[in-house]
């Protein structure tokens, strides 16, 4: 790890401000993805901004329509929610399956969205929800928000405060672990919605998390989903997975996804 | 049978000192005025070293001194075992350099070392560094290694990247033997490459002592006499009386802790150029390019069978990976400790095996948990397995049909070793029972209800341990004698102090040695202490490996014992006015024949130490003895293994949903901690069979190289163990024990692999290679059933 300086502010403003005048300035949330990059030297932050702090960032609440999230909520703190049980089942269940209880009690929300691992669980909610991005700055809907591996809609000084998720009628997640890490090899998230199915993929993608629009048709329409026309081309293939199997099992697990929504 | 006895299931002793944070492991050590040593090492595979400039580094903050081949012209690592080829040249053995000379080998190879006075100045530093390096073409398996005109590790030290080409049996009579068969059976395995991921990375102190001239390392060792030896006698031309060699708590070793590596060396030396002490511990990223792997083998075989199913003969030839360079032991893990067992717990009359080790950039291989002993067993129980099936023969009746039958001992094999003790017959039938073998049926049906696919899997298997005979093993090449030494100090007041050259890294060594302590001189556990790991402390001692303590460094405890006893006896004799041969010794106490004289341990202890009534003409006082015990033979434990699993066909994901263990171990010392022994062996067998792989791209970079993409099995990738022992006695020690530490990582792997082949066989699948991920089950019956689909 390199020098740095060090800030923790009281409220997500200040932390927006003092991000604009850092030099090279990083958000510190959780730290499970941060601090293991810094101590691996594959990141130098002049200055780390804590949003330990920043009590605007925390919080679950519902107001029957809408499940709003705070930035800074840990997974622990999501998967234990009754409100989050209560609201979206699934999401709860997804919380409950990232990493282990060291990961979750330290991992955040907005840490999850702004890191955008392709291989990470909360993109393929927030993007299966329909879910909206909010930040210091603005609105981003899920659609706009996911711009490829590690790459998101937001600006180098502009920080998630939460994250606002309508509620489905019913939402499914089917996660198969990596063996080794234990992230998405493939994760399936399926929710009905007025407006109709929405699916997101992650872990499988190329350029991150997908929605599959084939898979929300066929839901709509009363098929068993399956993966048929998913390009294989576009998907990743490692020592753990190649792109036909990732393929295979985005048509298994959507169908588990969408027996567990009900 | 006491309470703290033999047999009993005595709680650990060192165990509140480790689960409360109280051990005391070679990072929690700090000398006054240590500083810090970062290894710069090799990113590249193959590269020749052509300029190490580090006149910038140098000037870093916090650094003392930054040392690179050039500086540290010492001798090489050396390989503890001599391995001739079938013409009876000696292999190749070419130089390991504890800093590379010229060239580096593989990634993770040791550049330079820098020192500095905090670990982050020196890491610092290290990027300061500028290197010349040009890359050379890299060879990462033995048969692109073995290929013509494929790039040279050793250039022309070893040719073709050959370290040796040997044989063991008789080609011409196993040739014979398959003339004359009804059936031969092939098969082609692969033992994946393993990292042994030991809960503590390693470490090192060096410590030089400018006043008395003396050297001190503190090292995370499974033996700290071996290294003193090795780094003494070989690398730094240190004396031994010069030398002192601290293995303290060890947090695991699995074998990776048992070599002599570079950093050890580097260290020691280091701190007598910059005067102060040097701590380097490894990182864990370190770890997965600098610990030794294990395993990593390709090998083709032949069975050939009569009419019956029974074997004539038995034809290997193995390929084996030994990395860039010879690890301490690398040389006869793939042969005397491999090759030796191919008769397994069979009859087989001929067996043949051809091994040539190889030479390749990555980092080098050494035994591993087991080390030959697994990939014997996998080939062979594989191949027994697909015989049954090629055959139509049943699982269990091909394997009973070649036992080794109990009666049949001392047996004789045809690849040198002579099995004093087994019941092939008697683990087989106890596991059956226990795993409901004949229930399985049933099982199968009742899964193929939900979908699954049900497999079970059967090894029976047996080792070669309790490492070894020295007169044998000098015989085969090695380089040191293989027994243990011990030394009980008897105190003044009756409390017992053990002194011995085994090393204990989790095993439970302080409470089982306890064991045989206090039943043998009948006093409590607590009054008794089991010292290791540290060379000015403990005589002598060879450390802990092979499934060696026990019966090589437990058989010294009884040794010295004995000594003890027969010494104590003398002085009750005195004591009770009573001639020696008329004194009985029982439950801690000594009685006379015939008369209630009696004297108890601790009074004669007082009495050897305060000896104002003492038979001082023909008596010294003290109560204090040496042994040192060298095995008569290797001893065999063995075993049977069921494994069953269930296979989700949609997935490929396979779960073990039983694991039955019975093993011969000899006699039980600890019921627990052999049970706990077997579960961890059991984690690792399986871990191989379904999880683990080090792999490696074609550039020789690591693939796996985190605990992100090197799958570690956790607590949920298994069931509960069904794990018992069922014992003939070793027939040559006088416990009659024979090793438990291994054996669960040698009989497991193929049970598991057989299971998974068994659920498969519907669907037409035939083989499969470890370790059976899902991805991989799944391409097998996608593979299987392309040509019926294509119909
Ligand atoms: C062992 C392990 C296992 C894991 N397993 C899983 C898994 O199974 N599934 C999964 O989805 N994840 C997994 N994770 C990831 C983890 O759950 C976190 O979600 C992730 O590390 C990021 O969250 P964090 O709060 O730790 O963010 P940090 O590490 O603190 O930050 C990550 C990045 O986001 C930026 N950032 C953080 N908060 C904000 C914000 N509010 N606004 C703008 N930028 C911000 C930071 O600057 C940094 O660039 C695992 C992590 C570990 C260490």
């Amino acid at each position: 790890m390199y020098d740095f300086s060090f800030q923790s502010p009281a409220s997500a403003a200040d932390a927006a401000s003092a991000l604009g005048a850092a030099e090279d300035g990083k958000i510190l949330a959780g730290g499970q993805t941060l601090l293991p990059t810094m101590k691996q030297r594959l990141a130098m932050p002049s200055d780390l901004i804590s949003l330990k702090g920043c009590r605007d960032l925390v919080g679950i609440s519902s107001d029957g329509s809408t499940l709003t999230i705070g930035a800074m909520t840990t997974h622990g703190a999501v998967a234990a929610s009754t409100e989050v049980a209560k609201a979206i089942p699934a999401l709860s269940a997804l919380a409950g399956g990232i990493g282990d209880p060291q990961v979750r009690n330290r991992g955040t929300l907005g840490g999850s969205l702004a890191n955008n691992d392709p291989a990470a669980d909360y993109p393929a909610a927030v993007l299966g929800l329909g879910a909206t991005v909010v930040t210091t700055k603005r609105e981003i809907a899920a659609d706009d928000y996911f711009q490829g591996m590690f790459e998101t809609a937001l600006d180098d000084d502009e920080i998630i405060t939460a994250v606002r998720f309508p509620i489905p009628q019913a939402a499914g997640y089917a996660k198969f672990d990596n063996p080794a890490s234990r992230y998405a090899l493939v994760g399936v998230f399926v929710a009905k919605t007025a407006a109709g199915p929405r699916v997101a993929v992650t872990g499988a993608g190329q350029g991150g998390v997908f929605r599959a629009s084939d898979i929300e048709g066929q839901i709509a329409s009363g098929q068993e989903p399956n993966s048929a026309s998913i390009d294989e081309g576009e998907l990743n293939g490692d020592i753990h997975a190649s792109p036909a199997y990732r393929k295979h099992l985005i048509g298994v697990m959507a169908k588990r996804a969408l027996a567990s929504a009900g | 049978m006491s309470a703290t006895g033999i047999g009993a299931s005595v709680k650990r002793k060192e165990d509140f000192r480790f689960l409360t944070g109280r051990g005391n492991y070679t990072d929690d050590i700090n000398q006054p005025g240590q500083t810090y040593a970062y290894i710069l090492r090799s990113s590249h595979a193959h590269a020749k070293i052509k300029k190490i400039d580090t006149a910038d580094a140098k000037s870093a903050p916090g650094v003392l001194a930054i040392f690179t081949g050039e500086d540290m012209q010492v001798g090489s690592l050396p390989c503890g075992w001599a391995v001739n080829n079938k013409d009876g040249s000696p292999m190749n053995e070419p130089p390991h350099p504890p800093l590379a000379q010229g060239k580096v080998r593989y990634v993770g190879d040791q550049i330079a070392v820098v020192i500095a006075e905090t670990y982050a100045q020196a890491k610092d530093a290290a990027e300061r560094i500028v290197l010349d390096l040009e890359e050379l073409p890299a060879v990462t398996t033995v048969d692109a290694a073995i290929a013509p005109g494929a790039p040279l590790v050793h250039d022309d030290l070893a040719p073709g990247n050959m370290c040796y080409d040997w044989e063991i049996g008789d080609e011409a009579e196993t040739d014979a033997a398959f003339k004359g068969a009804a059936h031969v059976v092939s098969i082609d395995v692969t033992n994946n490459r393993l990292v042994p991921n030991a809960m503590e990375p390693r470490a090192a102190i060096g410590d030089y002592n400018k006043g008395t001239g003396e050297y001190t390392l503190y090292t995370t060792s499974q033996n700290p006499h071996v290294i003193r030896l090795l780094m003494g006698a070989f690398v730094l031309q240190l004396p031994e009386h010069k030398l002192r060699v601290v293995a303290p708590d060890v947090g695991g070793g699995f074998g990776s802790k048992i070599y002599h590596y570079a950093e050890e060396a580097i260290v020691t030396w280091a701190s007598e150029k910059v005067r102060r002490p040097i701590k380097w511990t490894a990182e864990r990223s370190e770890s997965f390019v600098s610990d030794a792997h294990g395993r990593d083998h390709v090998t083709h075989a032949d069975l050939a069978l009569d009419a019956s199913g029974k074997f004539l003969g038995l034809k290997v030839y193995t390929k084996a990976n030994l990395g860039a360079y010879l690890s301490t032991f690398s040389t006869c893990v793939p042969t005397y400790l491999y090759a030796t067992l191919l008769a397994g717990v069979y009859t087989t009359p001929k067996v043949y095996a051809n091994v040539k080790s190889i030479f390749t950039n990555t980092v080098p291989v050494d035994a591993y948990r087991g080390a030959g002993r697994p990939e014997a067993t996998y080939l062979l129980e594989r191949l027994v397995s697909k015989a049954a099936r090629e055959l139509g023969m049943d699982q269990v009746e091909i394997r009973r049909k070649n036992f080794i039958p109990a009666d049949a001992f001392p047996y004789q094999t045809p690849v040198a070793l002579q099995y004093d003790s087994g019941d092939y017959e008697a683990t087989l039938k106890k596991a059956m029972e226990l795993a409901d073998w004949n229930g399985f049926a049933a099982r199968k049906a009742e899964a193929a209800g939900r979908g699954k696919l049900r497999g079970i899997g059967i090894s029976t298997y047996l080792e070669a341990c309790g490492i070894a005979p020295s007169a044998v093993v000098g015989s085969l090449g090695a380089r040191a004698g293989l027994f243990e030494s011990a030394n009980v100090r008897v105190h003044p007041t009756g409390s017992v102090s053990i002194y011995t050259g085994s090393h204990s890294h989790g095993q439970g060594h302080e409470t089982t040695f306890a064991q045989l302590v206090s039943e043998t001189l009948g006093i409590p556990i607590e009054n008794v202490n089991i010292d290791h790991g540290d060379t000015n402390r403990i005589a002598f001692g060879m450390g802990t490996y092979g499934s060696r303590s026990l019966a090589v460094g437990g058989e010294a405890i009884m040794k010295a014992l004995g000594k003890v006893v027969d010494k104590a006896s003398k002085i009750a004799a005195h004591l009770m006015e009573a001639s020696a041969e008329d004194v009985e010794f029982k439950d801690g106490k000594f009685t006379v024949a015939g008369t209630d004289k009696e004297v108890d341990f601790g009074t004669v202890a007082l009495t050897a130490y305060v000896p104002h009534n003492y038979p001082h003409e023909t008596l010294e006082p003290g109560l204090e003895e040496n042994a040192f015990y060298d095995p008569m033979n290797f001893t065999y434990p063995g075993g049977c293994h069921i494994c069953e699993v269930e296979i989700d066909p949609d997935t490929g994901v396979t779960k073990v949903v039983n694991m039955t263990a019975v093993d011969d171990v000899g006699r039980v010392i600890n019921p627990m901690i052999v049970e706990g022994q077997i579960h961890g062996g059991l984690a690792q067998g399986i871990g191989q069979a379904l999880l683990e792989n080090c792999e490696y791209d074609e550039n020789g970079q690591l693939l796996s190289g985190s605990f992100m993409d090197y799958c570690m099995p956790r607590a949920d990738n298994f069931p509960g163990f069904q794990a018992t022992t069922e014992s003939t006695l070793c027939a040559h020690n006088s416990l009659g024990v024979k090793g438990c530490g291994e054996v669960g990582a040698i009989g497991s792997p193929p049970a598991v692999i057989n299971a998974v082949l068994d659920a498969l066989a519907d669907k037409g699948v035939t083989d499969i290679s470890m370790p059976a991920t899902s991805h991989k089950v799944w391409q097998a019956i996608q593979n299987a059933q392309m040509p019926a689909a294509a119909e």
